[in-house]
Formats: structure tokens, sequence, C-alpha cells
């Protein structure tokens, strides 16, 4: 309990993921609280890379972090693009609404 | 190890109470609000446990630029559920939610330049194999050498990320009168002076 290990971190990581993937099912409201359930995804794999890399002292996982940082940022910016011209077309963004592909 | 455990519990909780929050809270700035605690929380856990450069880039990629823009399209879009009340009129009910926020980053703020100065041995990243250098010396070592491709890569993914959000929000409105420079130059008076015998009492009809 007073040892912090890797096992703690990895701990928050698998909680924050779990809270993530929670937050895109039960999410009814609309589609932007879903994109920030991805980011908290990837803060969890974020979470999990860097606590591998200090505990087992290989800085390559911090590299990785850097990169999925990258990805996550672009995949912001180009689902907020999308998110803004779909509100632009329809006039909502609510889950029940998006249903044009009939999926 | 004691103030080391006494730190993570501190920012681990924080961060998942902020998760939490952020998947069940019914106003969407109030998610969003907690998303940049959330960002803080972990950004300050990663600093303490020996990855600085990494913490400092998640304060500013993510709660300066993702968390920002994130706040900019639910403000523009209009999906809060509070519709009109802002930051003024009686029932401003982001104040208190925002203060709850600040303070909090404050607070972690304050402890994380607090464990920095005052044990500064807390979590040291000497575990890695050159300890006598820093992390961002550690980290540039490796990224500019070994993964310089996927550096480049990753920097290409940036620009394509650019010009699609430009492309897919551009819009070409109709009915705005424009300036065109190729128009105004290459006009010559022969297109554009037009003489023309005026008779009296009649007046002279202009294009119309």
């Amino acid at each position: 309990m007073i040892e912090i290990g890797l096992g703690h971190y990895l701990s928050l990581g698998a909680i924050v993921f779990f809270l993530g993937v929670i937050g895109i099912f039960l999410n009814r409201k609309n589609v932007i609280v879903i994109l920030m359930s991805i980011e908290l995804i990837l803060l969890a794999v974020n979470i999990n890379l860097i606590s591998f890399s200090i505990f087992s002292g290989d800085i390559v996982g911090q590299i990785f972090t850097m990169l999925i940082l990258t990805v996550a940022a672009a995949e912001a910016a180009i689902g907020l693009a999308i998110i803004v011209i779909y509100y632009r077309n329809k006039g909502s963004i609510r889950v029940e609404d998006i249903h044009g592909m009939k999926g | 190890m004691l103030t080391h455990s006494i730190f993570f519990y501190f920012f681990s909780v924080i961060a998942i109470f902020s998760s939490l929050m952020v998947i069940t809270s019914r106003n969407t700035v109030n998610s969003v609000f907690f998303l940049i605690l959330d960002f803080i929380s972990v950004g300050c856990l990663f600093i303490m446990v020996g990855a600085e450069f990494l913490g400092m880039i998640i304060l500013i990629v993510y709660v300066g630029a993702v968390a920002v823009l994130f706040l900019f399209v639910v403000m523009m879009l209009n999906v809060a559920e509070q519709k009109q009340s802002w930051f003024i009129g009686k029932k401003s009910t982001h104040i208190p939610i925002g203060l709850i926020v600040s303070v909090l980053i404050l607070l972690e703020l304050l402890v994380v330049v607090g464990g920095w100065k005052y044990k500064d041995d807390l979590m040291s990243s000497n575990t890695l194999y050159l300890s006598d250098v820093s992390n961002t010396h550690q980290l540039g070592l490796v990224m500019y050498t070994d993964y310089i491709l996927y550096f480049q890569l990753s920097g290409v993914i940036l620009l394509l990320s650019m010009i699609g959000a430009i492309l897919l929000t551009f819009r070409q409105r109709k009915g705005v009168k424009k300036q065109s420079y190729f128009n105004q130059i290459s006009r010559n008076p022969s297109s554009s002076i037009e003489l023309r015998e005026v008779k009296s009492n009649q007046g002279v009809k202009i294009d119309d």
C-alpha cells in the first residue's frame, strides 16, 4: 500500500481506460463527449507506456508516448472538424439523431 | 517512500474522479473543464514519476491545445444545456464548477512545485540507463537518431490533419462581394470607360 510500484500505475491506467470505454457506451448526449472519452483512453495508454518506460529503464516507451500524443492531437482536430460540418448541415449532434448511414 | 505514495494517491484520486466527471456530467462545458483537470493531474503524475518532458508536453499540448479546441467547439456549436447564460445573467452555472476546477489545479501545481523543491529525489529517474543526463536529453538522444523516421512521420501526420481540418470546415459563401486583384489590375480604359451623348430631357441609362 505504501510502496508504490508498477502495479499502482497500471491500475490507474486501467481505471482511466475503463472509464473512457464506459463513457463511449453510456453517452447519450452528443458526439463531443465521445471524442473526450477517446482522449481519456489515449491518456490511459500513455500512462501505461510511461510507467513501463520508467520502471523498466527504457526510454523508448516515452518516444512512443510522444507519437501517440501527436496522433491524438491530429485525431481531435479532424474529429472536431467533422463534428462542426455535421452540425452545420444537420443542426444537431445528438447521438440519437445521427443515423444517416442506417448503421 | 511515504511521500511518493501520498503524491501518487493524491493525483490519481483526482484523475479518476475527474475522468468520472467527464463521462457523467450533464453539461458539456463541465465535461471539458474536468477533462482539463484530468490532463493536468496525469501530467503532474508524469512529472513526479520522472518523465518531466512528457509531463510538460502533456500540459502544453493537451491542456493548451486540445482541451481549448474542445471548449471552442462546444461554445461554438451551442450544444451545452444552459444555452443563454454563459458568464452573465442570474443563472450562470459555470462559475462554481470552474472555480472548483481551477482551485484544484492550483492546489496540484503547488503540490508539484513543493515536492520538486523539497524532495527532489522523490522518484528519481536514475533507474534509466543514462542516469547522469536529464530526461529531455535522453529523449533527444534517442528520438533524433534511432526514431527520426517516426518523428518525421508524426510531423507529416500533423500537417495532414491541419490541411484536412481546414479543407473540411472551409466554406465558400454565396453573395459575398470580395476584392479581386486580378480583375482590378487587368481592366483597361476601353472596357471600363464608355462615352455617351446625353440628350436633353432624356437622361442616360446606366447599365442595369
